[in-house]
């Protein structure tokens, strides 16, 4: 039997706001427990919510982003349930009137395919608390520092088919988060999780099949990993004349396995209705257009732009403008260097293989986007050749200063004196009068090949410094 | 309106409440009294009518996203029931 | 001393005839006397009462005092009052000493008033008795044996016997109003969204509206003016231009078009209590006032759908009393399940529990549409019933309950009955509309309660109706025997 696999994702987004979704409590990451915990988180008798204007922004932002229709009037609502990490009994989030609805997103699949992912909605939402199993005997420890944290919730239409799209769907909605800077996508600090409706079905059928649900998946690896543990499980299941329960898992990263969550999920009734302590958000078509016009250029406009304007090509701008970070180095040292391709060959050459290499990220570069741009721009104007570059941006990384400094303090200046040259050249045909000989005889069309020779030669006793296309012109004339 | 007994012990772990065995007919009587009060309205015909959450249709008022509170654990966890290390302790939680 | 309103004690500090302190002091005796017949306080907080009550002397003899600084009064167990006890009359929170002030209180306490004690309520405001508190049932002080009605009814009794000038109260349903009209009191309940809820424990927060228990119209415009106004911790709080609630108080009421609803004055209704509400609008008609017979064709579903509707808010609100961060803890618990429903079981009363079970139950899958999506269409008919009246006249006016105070555990096991008690109350919550219960004479030697009912933003001309009212009758003025010494 051969099987399909249907997939929807719900990512967890924490916006990356000062203070709360309803309070004036820090977000920061990282504090004492349960120091960020205002009396509004902690739900205290008597306390009431008022919604953080930045927050509902950057909701609008990404719902404009992937050309969604913004509602309004957008309605909170509660969904109650008890859990130790909820304080109030119930959570402040989003049911029939949900900020975002109706959008789609393009993803680029591995065979250059590009595919439309649906978005039925996005609603914003506030955190829950975290629990700490570990260290305190018989008890559970709550830190509600992150309750009340602003999430946008992002839910998917199941057009997704594999793991590989997961992933790749997942990673272009992490990139749009980034670029819109609605969110840091830190995905170790949990600011970006992501939990999988998986199902299989018949090749063909157009019925959905029981659907299990993954939660609290953190990394783009482990979404396909876990996915396709949970499709060959399914397929065992369903070839064993068994049935796939509808159920929560975990994904247990360490056994790459999923396993069922038993507590949580005990018939639910969530009781949503309207949050009578907030009113509807309403959004004037004068505020949409002043959120648009703050909106950064995005990945796919910057992408076409790289093609049209700068004529870069498909596969560079691709690579460019993975990651807003990237994509914002490479313009930057643009600016300086003002040679699109050779730019374009720098960032995705010898600077990604340097970051790689150290294990860095952009932010930690040794190399800022002004100084690659300062060597960028004295290989296009020949003040070094190619080969002396990569010794510069070695000095630079080594934090030896910039370009022209390395240049100087070298001696590295490309000779383009016609006179050194011409000594050079000379020197190298005295030399070698066998292979001077060999040239002179051989036919027009293998002299371009034989020629190289000289040219090395001529570039090795210069120590890579001279000219190489006045060599190579001074060489055929000579050579005649 | 009658609710079983089931019904009953639905609602009071929805409600996380507790209830005894023996008073659960007590709950049946009194629930069933106020539903059936209640019940009233079904008699109207509100097909048309558009549900009013609030009394006042006006809508929200949106804060400027800055920190006013500052970090004010101990005045708030002196009478919390059970804390240590600055968290609040309940017993273990099985996930 | 004891007997005077507002205004003249506030005539009284300002001329130097009465220091704050004296005061505090003597309302302190009053209520140290009385208190243990008629049970109107939780908490008397005689320390920081003195504490306040000599800042406000100080201001006053540097003539930096406000209209209201000295005066001693108390705030109903609802308001958070910074590490002073607000239990909300319940188990629950009998150890709750808030780490903030509600707004309400802030506010009464810039104007520099004396707060002397937190009163008695129903618990978590769920009731029209005051018998549902944890700390025992209040008396009213016209008959013992009678309930003061709730849930501000420790409130209602206080100012009714004397023991403080005003109070706060908090009305839901009707708790400000109805305890007012048993006890021989005026109570307003503004417009909703008026007066600050930030702070103020919340029952059914699209309903919950504080506002003051006073002897006169005019000690409630005057404590209008400190407590209602824009705060930036409530969303539901509305941005208006100040209002001066005491401006309108002397306007001439000729012409003004008093709107009497049949469904107010049905044979349901004590005809004792309907006689003297005749009598009362009788006077408004000799001073000019037009009476015109009108329609409320959905009153009666008013109490259906209030009881959907609060208890549905309330079962939500109430979730997080859990046992964890505040409030109750049962002992031992076995697991977090147990945790729960025991801290919940045995910190909530039985009419908090009950209703918590109604809420849940007409928000719960499969009856959310029956229930609570009904109730709110209900709702919108409700309004708009009133507000095709407010098209044909200005206010209108009828008993604030079907009859006087009823007895101590007369209604106790009979939840519907008293539900059905609030029948003119609660209609004005779920529209959101102002309006003020005065008393309008007695009826089986117990108060009655006239309600003015006014569209949105009408406090002033309520209160100058009231006032008026007021100016020409003594009811407001009788005082119960056996609270004189």
């Amino acid at each position: 039997m051969k099987y399909e696999t249907v997939i929807g994702l719900e990512i967890h987004v924490q916006l990356a706001t000062q203070s709360k979704l309803f309070s004036g409590a820090a977000t920061r990451y990282g504090a004492e427990p349960n120091a960020q915990a205002c009396i509004i988180d902690l739900g205290m008798p008597g306390v009431l919510p008022v919604i953080n204007e930045t927050a509902i922004k950057m909701a609008v932002k990404f719902g404009l982003a992937v050309n969604a229709s913004i509602t309004s009037p957008s309605v909170f609502a509660r969904k109650n349930y008890f859990y130790p990490d909820l304080p109030k009994g119930y959570q402040i989030s989003q049911l029939d009137l949900p900020i975002v609805a109706n959008g789609s997103i393009d993803v680029q699949l591995d065979d250059g395919e590009i595919k439309t992912i649906r978005i039925t909605r996005a609603h914003l939402e506030e955190d829950a608390g975290k629990s700490v199993h570990e260290g305190y005997g018989e008890h559970t420890a709550i830190d509600l520092n992150r309750a009340g944290t602003p999430l946008i919730e992002i839910v998917s239409e199941p057009d997704i088919r594999s793991a590989k799209e997961a992933a790749a769907y997942m990673k272009k909605i992490h990139s749009l988060i980034r670029y819109l800077e609605i969110s840091d996508g830190n995905m170790q600090e949990g600011s970006f999780r992501c939990d999988a409706n998986v199902s299989i079905r018949e090749d063909g059928s157009s019925e959905l099949g029981t659907r299990a649900e993954i939660k609290n998946i953190n990394s783009f690896r482990f979404v396909e990993k876990a996915i396709d543990y949970e499709v060959e499980r399914q397929i065992d299941l369903l070839e064993s004349g068994k049935k796939v329960t509808q159920e929560t898992r975990l994904y247990d990263a360490n056994k790459n396995e999923t396993r069922s969550m038993r507590s949580k999920e005990e018939a639910n009734d969530y009781r949503y209705f309207p949050d009578p302590d907030l009113l509807p958000v309403m959004f004037s078509d004068e505020l949409i257009k002043s959120i648009e016009q703050s909106m950064p250029e995005l990945p796919d406009a910057k992408r076409q732009r790289f093609i049209d304007e700068l004529g870069l090509s498909v596969y560079d701008s691709d690579n460019l403008t993975a990651s807003r970070e990237l994509a914002n180095y490479f313009e930057q040292a643009l600016a300086i260097a003002t040679n699109a391709k050779l730019t374009a060959n720098w960032v995705m050459g010898e600077f990604l293989a340097a970051l790689n290499k150290e294990g860095l990220d952009i932010s930690d570069t040794p190399v800022s986007a002004d100084m690659l741009g300062g060597l960028v721009k004295r290989i296009d104007d020949n003040t070094i050749s190619g080969k002396i570059a990569k010794q510069v941006f070695d000095a630079m990384w080594n934090g030896e200063g910039s370009a022209d400094q390395i240049i100087e303090a070298q001696g590295l200046h490309q000779v383009t004196d016609t006179g050194a040259i011409e000594k050079l050249v000379d020197d190298v045909i005295n030399a070698n009068p066998k292979q001077v000989e060999q040239y002179q005889n051989s036919p027009d069309d293998k002299k371009g090949k034989l020629i190289g020779f000289f040219v090395g030669q001529v570039m090795k006793t210069s120590q890579g410094k001279a000219n190489p296309q006045q060599v190579n012109k001074l060489l055929k004339e000579k050579l005649k | 309106m009658t609710l079983d007994r089931k019904q009953i012990e639905d609602i009071a772990m929805l409600a996380r409440l507790s209830i005894k065995e023996d008073d659960i007919p007590v709950h049946q009587t009194e629930l069933g009294e106020i539903l059936k009060m209640v019940e009233q309205m079904k008699s109207v015909d509100t097909d048309a009518i558009e549900p009013l959450a609030h009394p006042l249709e006006i809508d929200a008022r949106l804060r400027p996203d800055t920190i006013t509170e500052e970090n004010q654990r101990e005045k708030n966890q002196k009478m919390a029931p059970q804390t240590q290390d600055g968290y609040y302790l309940v017993p273990k939680v099985i996930e | 001393m004891y007997t005077h309103t507002l205004a003249e004690l506030s005539k009284l500090l300002n001329d130097g005839s009465i220091s704050s302190v004296e005061l505090t002091k003597l309302y302190y005796e009053r209520c140290q006397t009385y208190n243990s017949e008629l049970n109107c306080f939780i908490t008397l907080t005689p320390e920081s009462a003195m504490e306040s009550a000599r800042t406000a002397d100080a201001l006053i003899a540097k003539k930096q005092n406000g209209p209201l600084t000295g005066i001693p009064f108390a705030h109903k167990d609802i308001f958070c009052t910074q590490g002073t006890k607000t239990s909300c009359g319940s188990k629950m929170l009998d150890n709750f000493l808030p780490p903030y002030d509600a707004t309400v209180v802030k506010k009464l306490g810039d104007a520099g008033m004396v707060c002397i004690g937190k009163t008695n309520m129903d618990e978590f405001a769920m009731g029209s008795s005051t018998e549902n508190s944890y700390y025992g049932p209040t008396k009213n002080p016209w008959d013992v044996s009678k309930v003061p009605g709730g849930s501000s009814g420790g409130s209602s009794s206080a100012v009714a016997a004397r023991l403080i000038p005003a109070a706060t109260g908090t009305d839901t349903g009707g708790s400000i109003r109805q305890p007012a009209a048993l006890c021989g009191i005026t109570g307003l309940k503004p417009t909703y969204g008026t007066v600050s809820r930030f702070g103020m424990i919340a029952f059914a927060s699209s309903l919950d509206q504080g506002g003051p228990m006073t002897q006169t119209a005019e000690d409630a415009a005057m404590i209008m003016n400190a407590i209602a106004g824009f705060d930036v911790n409530d969303s539901t709080s509305l941005e208006r231009e100040n209002v001066d609630y005491t401006t309108n108080l002397n306007d001439s009421i000729e012409g003004v078009r008093i709107g009497l609803p049949k469904q107010y004055f049905s044979a349901d209704v004590d005809p004792k209590t309907i006689e003297q509400i005749k009598d009362a609008i009788g006077l408004y008609e000799q001073a000019g006032a037009k009476i015109i017979d009108i329609d409320l064709p959905n009153t009666s579903l008013s109490i259906p759908a209030y009881y959907v509707v609060a208890p549905a808010e309330a079962s939500s609100n109430l979730s997080r009393f859990d046992g964890v961060r505040f409030g109750y803890r049962c002992d031992d618990p076995v697991d977090l399940l147990d945790l729960y429903c025991r801290s919940r079981s045995e910190g909530f009363g039985n009419e908090v529990k009950r209703r918590i079970m109604i809420g849940a139950y007409v928000l719960s899958a499969g009856y959310y549409d029956a229930y609570y999506l009904k109730a709110q269409k209900i709702r919108r008919m409700i309004r708009d019933d009133f507000q095709s009246a407010f098209k044909e006249v200005d206010v209108i006016m009828g008993p604030t309950t079907p009859a006087p105070a009823f007895g101590l555990n007369e209604l106790l096991d009979d939840p519907v009955q008293m539900y059905l008690a609030d029948i003119f109350t609660v209609s004005v919550n779920l529209a959101g509309l102002p309006a003020i219960s005065i008393p309008a004479g007695f009826a089986s030697n117990l108060p009655v309660g006239l309600q003015i009912i006014g569209n949105y933003f009408s406090e002033p001309s309520l209160l100058n109706l009231a006032h008026q009212f007021q100016q020409t009758t003594d009811w407001h003025k009788k005082m119960p025997e056996g609270f004189r010494s």
